[in-house]
């Protein structure tokens, strides 16, 4: 590197061989991973303080008189380090070896088995066999409350636990009791972690078996499940998430590290709130027909159908039912479709609103949100406005007698009465179950959930964020933007989109807040809105 | 009541008091010339008490051996931030009783250290943390430092100076790992006794997040003496490189086991034969520890030429520490003492580090198993490698105490595993 690169607020060193600059206050460790070395490490936590108490990360720095943990040794200038040196390695495999002197070995009952830094590491640089003959000492489980379960066995002591409850959710229940060998995380008080908010991300940074979810144990193995990039549908914080699916079926939900949005964390309402995801008994063929005269067809019969009706009725009034569960290139598309078929006079979406926020202390960035969904500001954008009450019932009145074009999307209409749109002259429904409010829509369509399309939310920060198709749709359900997005190419010429991506563009030629954005523009961390149009 | 034992080649500058419960008061101290220390000190000045300290060669008697007016002299000055002096009086290494000795005969003597201590580094409050199991200690502390506020010596205006110096006591729970530095600040705090890394030293990071001095009992009682002696005086005894007297706390098979103060560099031999008044029974010598348990054990012939000072033992092949002898002879079993010093330190690691929660506590199983002759040779190996991986891997020193003592001990009396090991059975035992 070029002297005249330097800047006083960074240093240079060299680790394992390879000269790096980073800034002044970065750590050794995170230096080498900047160069892609990992340096092994149990209690450092990105997002938490580091007590350098696993001992595993230590690293050999020329010149000092002994290994030093990486994970607290500020990296300075002209420092030569070494992760890779006869001392550093025979070190870890040392600290290993004490690792497995009372750890059970029951990877194949434990739900970490597969995604363990324990076994990882072991695999990878501990001794082919242990040589520790005595019995190990047992604690057996612990229920911690809420959705956690411990199990002290496989603790590697870490406290990652301890401090996230300390530090980020600021709600100290776990500590460190007893001492030695003898030392495991136990709660304070009998309720444990019950009703706590967040408590949920210490199952994600224990980096052994330890801590494990009640709602995951036993259910699937690390290896087989999917792992699509996705955004928490449970509120309008848009939380980064990974879907974690097995038979097309929503395992859990992790969180994805967006330092902009939730950190390393979710909450665990949003965590918990997956199973309507799985639920079964989708509408999964178009049907035509009002009543008893519904009839289920293809798509080409259906769309064939709906297009004959729509290049009838031009110039009536259209009435819109959007949901903040659809994504912006839902909603966009159907509002565009029906400002192609008629006027507008009404577009809303109903939505669930908690009575209050609920804040991580420790990361005020992520709220969970009071709109439990996850594009309340996209629909805004698009020209939707909120109706009803916090409970997402009422305030379709002109709906449910509307004379005109009648587009439902997304939303269920459970508080609906049977003769919801009998008026209407013409009631498509676009959605994933029937509904008793369904009864006299001239189309029901069925449509894709966002598991099983791409798409983009819109979060109560502004910023737009994609999601990924995680899932197979079942039956002929179709994302809307391809239902809607051929029918409107039929109606005003041009290319129907043949992605999300392309549903999108279309968006942003045409709405002011998305212009310049594109799917690849937003990438996997999402893109902030201009704040005028958020 | 005479001290149950002196011997006339002691020296007596901090023991002086002991046996005599009338040092016990204000009035009875001052005939042993206390409170002149501080009095001295408040009259020469900050500077010139750490100077004078610096200049005696003190060195800290906890065990690391480290020079007291240096230490001092790394707090910071001017920093507008309150300062805290911390006195180390949780005397839990095994085979040690000198600062106990020093508190419960003559607690003026620690109460007038911790002024000078704190004076110099600027502090205007003190802990004294002392071990939970010090009941009697306690209350003797607690009586002459309510009588030393009485007089004025302690509190607002100590000895109408205007310097303001408030003491605490505080009662730890009964933890070894309590008595490291740091360890000792987070229980102060009332956080789990678990040492800190370092750096930030003390001295910038300290208790409460504020700078603070850590001294032991033992160096804080001297630094009185020096102060109104002056360090030349204190230079008398002693060797260059540790000056002054220490008091050496002599346990197991000596005729006479006790505290004797006796300047540094007393031969290790003549403590034992004459002091001690010999082996018990007219046994043999086999081992000494001489340092307190966390430091290696030395054999009969390392202790013949052996000097006790800093660096006499430590050309011995072993350590001062805090000059705590435990003597063993020719019917001591080896093995057994090691295993119970590593059950001791497996039963006192705070659990933070890897190395020292699981090493501890499995070298214990090992050495347990070897004592029950159920061992192999290759745990010996298993033994000398578990401890060079706990030595200088973890945050505090406790398991390089133990390290210590296991290799030293399968080095110097690997028979001693073997016989174990071959024939099931145990060297020596009666």
């Amino acid at each position: 590197m070029a002297d005249s690169s330097r800047r006083a607020d960074t240093v240079t060193l060299t680790i394992d061989g390879h000269e790096v600059n980073v800034p002044k206050g970065t750590s050794l460790l995170h230096a080498a991973e900047t160069l892609g070395i990992e340096v092994p490490h149990y209690c450092y936590h990105p997002g938490l303080s580091a007590p350098a108490q696993c001992r595993i990360c230590l690293v050999e720095v020329e010149g000092a008189p002994k290994l030093q943990p990486s994970c607290v040794t500020m990296a300075q200038d002209g420092q030569v380090v070494h992760t890779e040196s006869p001392s550093a390695k025979r070190m870890r495999q040392g600290v290993l070896e004490f690792y497995l002197v009372n750890h059970p070995l029951d990877c194949p009952i434990c739900d970490m088995s597969g995604e363990c830094k324990l076994q990882d590491y072991v695999f990878d640089e501990g001794r082919e066999q242990g040589r520790a003959r005595e019995p190990k000492r047992v604690f057996g489980r612990d229920d911690f409350g809420g959705d956690v379960l411990y199990y002290g066995d496989r603790c590697v002591m870490c406290t990652r636990c301890v401090r996230f409850m300390d530090e980020v959710a600021q709600d100290a229940r776990l500590t460190v009791v007893e001492r030695g060998d003898r030392a495991v995380i136990d709660t304070f008080f009998e309720s444990g972690l019950d009703d706590a908010s967040f408590a949920g991300n210490i199952v994600d940074i224990c980096p052994v078996g330890a801590l494990v979810s009640k709602d995951f144990l036993h259910k699937a193995r690390a290896w087989d499940l999917d792992h699509t990039p996705s955004i928490c549908p449970n509120c309008s914080q848009g939380c980064n998430i990974d879907l974690h699916a097995r038979d097309n079926l929503v395992q859990r939900l992790k969180p994805r590290e967006n330092q902009e949005v939730n950190g390393h964390w979710m909450c665990d309402y949003g965590r918990a709130n997956y199973e309507w995801i799985n639920r079964a008994g989708r509408i999964e063929s178009p049907g035509v027909g009002r009543g008893a005269k519904r009839r289920a067809a293809d798509w080409q019969t259906a769309l064939g159908s709906l297009l004959d009706r729509l290049r009838v009725s031009e110039g009536a009034g259209v009435r819109i039912v959007g949901s903040p569960f659809a994504s912006n290139e839902a909603l966009g598309t159907l509002h565009r479709l029906s400002r192609a078929v008629g006027t507008v006079t009404e577009s809303v979406f109903r939505c669930r609103r908690a009575e209050d926020e609920d804040p991580l202390p420790g990361f005020p960035l992520l709220v969970r949100q009071r709109d439990l969904a996850p594009n309340v500001d996209g629909a805004g954008i698009l020209g939707f406005e909120r109706a009803g009450s916090d409970d997402a019932t009422g305030g379709l009145g002109a709906a449910a007698s509307h004379d005109g074009i009648l587009f439902v999307l997304g939303d269920q209409l459970d508080d609906q009465p049977g003769d919801f749109g009998a008026d209407a002259s013409l009631y498509v429904y676009l959605g994933t179950f029937d509904s008793p409010a369904a009864r006299n829509a001239d189309f029901v369509l069925p449509v894709t959930t966002f598991t099983e399309e791409d798409g983009t939310f819109v979060n109560a920060q502004g910023r737009v964020q994609r999601f990924e198709q995680g899932l197979q749709a079942p039956g002929s359900a179709r994302p809307v933007w391809l239902v809607l997005g051929a029918l409107l190419a039929a109606l005003e010429g041009g290319n129907p989109p043949g992605s999300a991506a392309d549903a999108f563009a279309a968006l942003a030629s045409e709405y002011a807040a998305f212009a310049g954005l594109s799917h690849d523009a937003i990438g996997t961390t999402g893109a902030v809105l201009e704040p005028a149009h958020a | 009541m005479a001290y149950p034992y002196r011997h006339d080649k002691e020296v007596r500058v901090l023991s002086e008091g002991f046996g005599d419960p009338a040092a016990r008061t204000v009035e009875g101290w001052k005939r042993y010339g206390g409170y002149q220390g501080i009095a001295r000190a408040l009259e020469i000045g900050r500077d010139a008490t750490i100077d004078e300290v610096k200049n005696s060669g003190l060195r800290g008697r906890g065990g690391a051996g480290f020079p007291t007016g240096l230490k001092w002299s790394f707090m910071p000055k001017d920093s507008g931030r309150p300062h805290y002096m911390l006195c180390n009086a949780d005397e839990s290494e095994p085979g040690t009783f000198k600062d106990r000795e020093i508190i419960r005969w003559t607690p003026h003597q620690l109460i007038e250290g911790c002024l000078v201590g704190s004076y110099a580094i600027g502090a205007s409050h003190c802990y004294i943390y002392l071990r939970g199991e010090f009941f009697e200690t306690t209350n003797v502390l607690a009586r002459a430092l309510e009588e030393a506020y009485e007089k004025g010596l302690v509190g607002r205006d100590i000895m109408g100076s205007g310097v303001d110096i408030d003491m605490t006591l505080h009662v730890g729970a009964g933890a070894y790992i309590c008595g490291e530095e740091t360890g000792l600040m987070n229980s102060l705090e009332g956080r789990r006794g678990e040492p800190r890394i370092k750096p930030p030293f003390p001295a910038a990071v300290g208790a409460f997040g504020m700078p603070s001095t850590i001294n032991n009992v033992e160096t804080l009682a001297a630094t009185p003496h020096i102060v109104r002696h002056g360090a030349q005086w204190y230079r008398q005894w002693g060797t260059e490189k540790s000056p002054g007297t220490k008091l050496f706390c002599v346990s197991g098979h000596v005729n006479r086991p006790g505290n004797y103060e006796l300047p540094l560099g007393f031969p290790m031999m003549e403590l034992i034969e004459d002091i001690c008044g010999g082996m018990r029974d007219g046994k043999a010598l086999k081992a000494v520890i001489p340092g307190g348990s966390s430091v290696p054990i030395m054999s009969a012939d390392d202790c013949r030429s052996c000097t006790l000072c800093y660096e006499g033992v430590e050309a011995a092949g072993s350590l001062l520490g805090c000059a705590s002898v435990i003597v063993m002879d020719e019917n001591t079993d080896i093995v057994k003492q090691v295993r119970r010093m590593a059950y001791f330190y497996a039963h006192e690691s705070c659990g933070q580090c890897t190395p020292c929660r699981e090493g501890t506590a499995w070298a214990t199983r090992i050495l347990r198993r070897i004592e029950d002759g159920l061992g192999t040779e290759d745990d010996l190996d298993t033994l000398i490698e578990i401890s060079e991986q706990m030595t200088g891997t973890t945050i505090c020193v406790l398991s390089d105490s133990l390290a210590m003592p296991i290799i030293s001990s399968i080095e110097k009396f690997r028979e001693d595993y073997l016989a174990l090991i071959r024939r099931g059975e145990r060297v020596g035992a009666a």
